[in-house]
């Protein structure tokens, strides 16, 4: 034993930097590593709030109906009943918030309205669908149809 | 227009036009599994006392090495966020085969190779420590780690740690460079990869490619040099080398004729991508020119007697063949994976730019790289063995 | 004190019309310190998605829509709608196309008797996910609600979880150098409202659904109808739930 201390001891010493580097490790993961993980799961928690805390864009039909309660109410006795108001008029959380700070642009019919109703053999066919170049030869679809109540004679 | 759309045929998922695993991912299985298969031609003399291959020994070693010191960059040029690599020692997860990889990695460098390179030439620094000057002396006394004991006694230790450290390099190699292709061959969503022979397959090929590297590097020193080449030393690693390019093409030849008999979902799309996209790389390259052709070359010399010159020129080209043919091998594995759509409805193409941080630039001067650490290597710690004879 | 329409308006529409409860949270989340909203339970929610292709029309207002609310970056797809089309048995070739992600609609390519159909594709949040097991650090990962999420702060960017979802729904976005996928608009439902892509879809064929509330009409619908998860046989557990999946559909 004596022996291998005498000529073993450079060994001894690679042992001891060995030694000294795992435990330089521990310390250094002590401090980095973010607190709490591993609390819910292998994952840092706070990263759900992170992603919680992003902002919302689109308010939800809910809110617009809150103070657009005359368009809300035609619409909901007409075709269009369960097509929410930004899916036409796009996000307006903002609007919501603080209405006259976005005062929102009413969507151009010509591209809005074929973008659900232009025939296309994909769609089912229960779905109203026209060839809108046929169907009004290029004018506005809301020259003839209110978006509100779609259905000519409602 | 999707920039890469003109290279699609058929239907890919949006997201899986642009390839995720570059040339650069390419690289990292080849390197390691060159340092892999040179650590276990050094554990051939090492372990199985397989004295003819002696000559090899240090200079194996020193390879490994340097394609070890290699091997993390091209990981790093690839991810997101190379600053944050450090969270694999941190947070490893462990249900995650590539978690694992900063550990075996470490482990693989420090315990294992620095280790047995440091044992074996410990007598060497500590007489260079005392006869250089300047720098050198600076650097060889730092190796020491302080002590300069080489007395037989202390010799004898460092021969019996020395075995015992090889040992368990033997399967700290197969873990090192195993685990990457359990990386592949786990990953279910892609029927290309997922296979329990793609650790074994990787494997093999490894050391295949480390035996062929080590090879013709030691035949190039030795021309360079001006030193007559040890031939029943090459003699004897291209017989090694023969055997098992024979077990590596027989499994891959395994995976693909059992790929072709069970013919499940996924074949028509693989078959097909094979037959046109990956036909040059996996059939031409890899496959006749890379494995066959070397298998045939290396056969000859074992069923007759060739002249010397003639044995060494079919060495030199066999093993620049096979190192060529394992890393076409890597790159049908990563690329082609990733050629197919998940959908089996169609194929993409692979746009390799050339100055950007995963292109065909920054591959070429990591491939480069480990031979000019090799040198610095060499010049710091000599492998040339005692007596050679002037050719 | 002197109030405007507008702000009664503002005052008592969040308090009616958002639920007590989310407007409470509204203000944390407006004052940017959520994690002190106190009424969101992550153990009383398992999150899940019922589709309906038959009543998918293709118009692509859910891939706008979740480009709109999450800053997704062009070219790459959160959500995207698949257009496939069908001749008669051969099912195990049908033709699919995508074009930007179904992101401007489809413009008609077929005329013809094949059977086609949209069918929307997002994150399935499975519960047993082959991405968060691949992670390496724990970048991406399962909440206890069930939404599979990225910390967009401690990825990588190795992209193995992109290899290893069977359904291509993940990307590497390029501002962030991170993984990225549908976060089943975590910010949303856990307010009360709901995703993006459900809020804009015009016929109702993308709905979201919460397994752990009994009064939720998923479980009605289950009970009720043919429904079928993407890529069974990879068992990832998949919660978004297709009714009647036509059996070409990949």
């Amino acid at each position: 034993m004596k022996d291998f201390f005498r000529n073993g001891e450079h060994l001894i010493r690679v042992l001891l930097l060995l030694i000294l580097g795992v435990v330089a490790f521990l310390v250094i993961r002590r401090a980095v590593v973010p607190a709490e993980f591993g609390k819910y799961g292998h994952f840092r928690p706070a990263a759900m709030d992170d992603i919680r805390a992003r902002a919302v864009k689109f308010a939800g039909h809910e809110t617009c109906e809150a103070c657009h309660s005359d368009q809300a109410e035609v619409k909901s006795k007409g075709k269009h009943a369960n097509v929410g108001c930004e899916a036409c008029h796009g996000p307006l959380a903002k609007h919501a918030e603080d209405p006259s700070s976005v005062v929102p642009q009413l969507p151009d019919t010509k591209i809005l309205c074929a973008r659900c109703h232009e025939a296309n053999q994909a769609k089912p066919k229960w779905f109203p669908q026209v060839i809108t170049a046929e169907h009004s030869g290029g004018m506005a679809c809301n020259t003839c149809h209110k978006p509100h109540a779609p259905k000519i004679g409602d | 227009m999707h920039p890469l759309l003109p290279g699609v045929e058929g239907y890919m998922y949006p997201n899986e036009i642009e390839l995720q695993w570059s040339i650069l991912i390419v690289l990292y299985p080849y390197i390691t599994g060159l340092v892999a298969g040179a650590f276990i031609l050094a554990s051939l003399e090492r372990v199985f006392k397989v004295e003819a291959v002696k000559p090899t020994y240090r200079l194996a070693l020193l390879v490994a090495l340097a394609f070890l010191l290699v091997a993390p960059l091209p990981l790093q040029l690839h991810l997101g966020h190379p600053e944050r690599s450090f969270e694999m020692y941190l947070t490893p997860h462990r249900s995650s085969a590539m978690a694992m990889f900063g550990f075996v990695y470490l482990w693989y460098l420090m315990i294992v190779l620095l280790m047995e390179i440091w044992l074996d030439y410990r007598k060497d620094i500590v007489q260079r420590a005392e006869t250089s000057t300047g720098l050198k002396k600076w650097i060889y006394n730092i190796l020491t780690l302080g002590s300069h004991n080489i007395s037989a006694a202390a010799l004898r230790i460092d021969d019996k740690v020395g075995y015992f450290i090889t040992l368990i390099g033997i399967p700290s190699a197969f873990l090192l460079h195993g685990y990457v292709g359990f990386i592949f061959g786990s990953v279910k969503a892609n029927p290309w990869w997922s296979s329990p022979l793609m650790p074994v397959v990787f494997i093999f090929s490894a050391m295949v490619s480390g035996l062929a590297a080590v090879m013709v590097i030691y035949m190039l020193t030795c021309w360079l040099r001006r030193v007559q080449i040890d031939m029943r030393c090459v003699d004897t690693i291209a017989r090694y080398l023969l055997y098992t390019f024979i077990i590596d093409f027989s499994l891959e030849m395994l995976d693909l004729v059992h790929r072709i008999y069970e013919a499940d979902e996924s074949l028509s799309a693989l078959d097909f991508m094979v037959h046109t996209k990956l036909y040059f790389s996996q059939v031409i390259l890899q496959i006749f020119i890379g494995t066959l052709l070397p298998i045939g070359l290396v056969g000859l010399t074992q069923i007759t007697k060739l002249a010397e010159q003639t044995r060494k020129a079919i060495y030199v080209v066999s093993g620049c063949l096979t190192m060529i043919s394992i890393f076409a091998m890597r790159w049908n594995v990563v690329i082609g994976g990733q050629l197919f759509s998940k959908s089996f409805l169609g194929y993409t193409s692979y746009k390799m730019d050339f100055a950007t941080r995963e292109g065909l630039l920054p591959a070429i001067v990591l491939i480069l790289l480990p031979f000019a650490i090799l040198y610095v290597l060499v010049k710091l710690l000599p492998p040339w063995p005692k007596g050679e004879a002037a050719a | 004190m002197e109030m405007t329409r507008r702000d009664l308006l503002k005052k008592s529409g969040k308090f009616i019309l958002l639920t007590s409860a989310a407007a409470a949270a509204w203000e944390h989340v407006l004052a940017g310190n959520i994690e002190s909203a106190p009424n969101y339970d992550v153990t009383k929610h398992w999150w899940a998605m019922v589709i309906d292709p038959e009543k998918c029309i293709g118009c692509g207002n859910c891939v706008r829509a979740c480009e709109a609310e999450n800053d997704v970056p062009t070219g790459y797809f959160r959500t995207w709608i698949e257009r496939y089309h069908v001749n008669d048995a051969d099912m195990e070739h049908p033709q699919v196309d995508s074009p930007n992600g179904g992101h401007d609609g489809f413009t008609e390519k077929y005329h013809d008797s094949g059977k086609t159909f949209f069918v929307p594709k997002l994150c399935n949040h499975c519960a047993d996910s082959p991405c968060v097991q691949v992670c390496p650090v724990g970048a991406t990962f399962r909440t206890p609600d069930g939404v599979v999420l990225v910390d967009q702060k401690y990825c990588l960017g190795c992209r193995y979880c992109i290899q290893a979802c069977p359904y291509g729904c993940r990307f590497l976005n390029p501002k962030t150098n991170t993984a990225d996928k549908c976060t089943l608009c975590y910010h949303r439902i856990t307010q009360g409202l709901t995703t993006a892509c459900c809020e804009a879809c015009p016929t109702q064929a993308r709905v979201l659904a919460d397994l752990r509330n009994p009064k939720d009409p998923i479980h009605e619908f289950l009970r009720t109808h043919s429904v079928q998860v993407l890529k069974p046989q990879m068992a990832t557990h998949a919660k978004v739930f297709y009714k009647n999946l036509d059996g070409s559909v990949r």
